[in-house]
């Protein structure tokens, strides 16, 4: 485990748990859930400075800069136009190349409207971004990502917020078998155990926001998280046994009582 | 005194750079990025770049977000 790193676009990651910093009643359980998580990537938002209202606080002020990465987000962008647009805004708010590139299909589902997608990715990534794609989980969507230069695939395990869990993991397992950058499941969920299926199937990271700052002690589920991302993890590289329909007796038939 | 669109709101200032607004808007530029007419607008050209009657000017930085 000491030496199984996740590598994204050259750069070393110990936690393969990415967390997102929105939907916190205040920035100090944010921070805490955050601590808690054990991630070293957290995701944020760009958005409009509120002119008439200056009296906000800055969340960076509550992220310490030199023990986590940024991941700005492209979140609301519906065109790969918007999308670009807000990518170098991050970018120079930032002085990072790392995005989240999400170009959103419609408000109701919040699933990724890949033909944009794909139009903003080949953009970006010309423009010397390190594009991680928020996707569906369509392998050959994540296929084309990968070939057009983005430095991992996020297919969703189900709609943003919903906590279903991982719906489609035979999608995931060709994804998987599609691609060789990392596939990391960004959204969908809900629990623990979601968590630490992703991971068993053998992808290579999990981004969520929701399932902590939503649960009733975030800080408790944040650790719940940063346990079953490393328990998968763990197992995926552990090898589990072949599932089979009968049983096989784990205790020596040999010598039982007469 | 010129017309600025700024952020979606319109504001009338006598600020010649874009620096000098800020600070007439109380922005701290370290952590935003600006956007002038569409184009990027690097931190180093604040102090240098001057603004025009109906520039439009978007200003962002990091909020939370998943």
């Amino acid at each position: 485990m000491e030496k199984d790193k996740l590598l994204i676009a050259g750069k070393e990651f110990t936690s393969r748990l990415m967390v997102g910093t929105g939907k916190y009643d205040d920035y100090v359980l944010m921070a805490k859930a955050i601590e808690a998580s054990g991630a070293e990537i957290v995701t944020v938002a760009v958005r409009r400075v509120n002119i008439s209202d200056r009296s906000k606080e800055s969340l960076l002020d509550h992220i310490d800069l030199k023990k986590y990465t940024l991941l700005p987000n492209t979140a609301g962008c519906y065109s790969a136009e918007d999308a670009v647009r807000t990518c170098r805004l991050a970018r120079e708010a930032g002085l990072s190349d790392f995005v989240k590139l999400e170009v959103l299909g419609d408000e109701k589902t919040l699933f990724p409207n890949n033909e944009e997608l794909l139009k903003a990715a080949q953009i970006l990534v010309k423009e010397g971004f390190t594009v991680l794609p928020y996707t569906s989980d369509d392998p050959i969507v994540c296929k084309k990502l990968q070939d057009i230069g983005c430095a991992a695939v996020m297919p969703l395990g189900a709609p943003i917020g919903s906590g279903l869990g991982i719906r489609n993991p035979y999608n995931l397992r060709i994804i998987l078998e599609s691609v060789s950058v990392p596939v990391i499941v960004d959204a969908g969920v809900g629990t623990a155990s979601d968590a630490a299926i992703a991971m068993e199937l053998g992808c290579d990271g999990v981004l969520m926001n929701t399932a902590i700052a939503g649960a009733t002690d975030p800080v408790a589920m944040a650790e719940a998280m940063n346990l079953a991302v490393r328990a998968g993890r763990l197992a995926y590289l552990a090898g589990r046994i072949p599932r089979k329909l009968y049983a096989t007796a784990s205790s020596p038939l040999k010598g039982v009582i007469e | 005194m010129k017309l600025i669109k700024v952020n979606g709101e319109e504001k009338e200032t006598v600020s010649m750079f874009v620096s000098e607004f800020l600070e007439e808007l109380s922005i701290d530029p370290r952590p935003v990025a600006i956007e002038l007419n569409r184009e990027i607008l690097p931190k180093k050209d604040y102090k240098t770049t001057i603004l025009n009657d109906g520039d439009q000017l978007e200003i962002v930085w990091f909020v939370s977000g998943g």
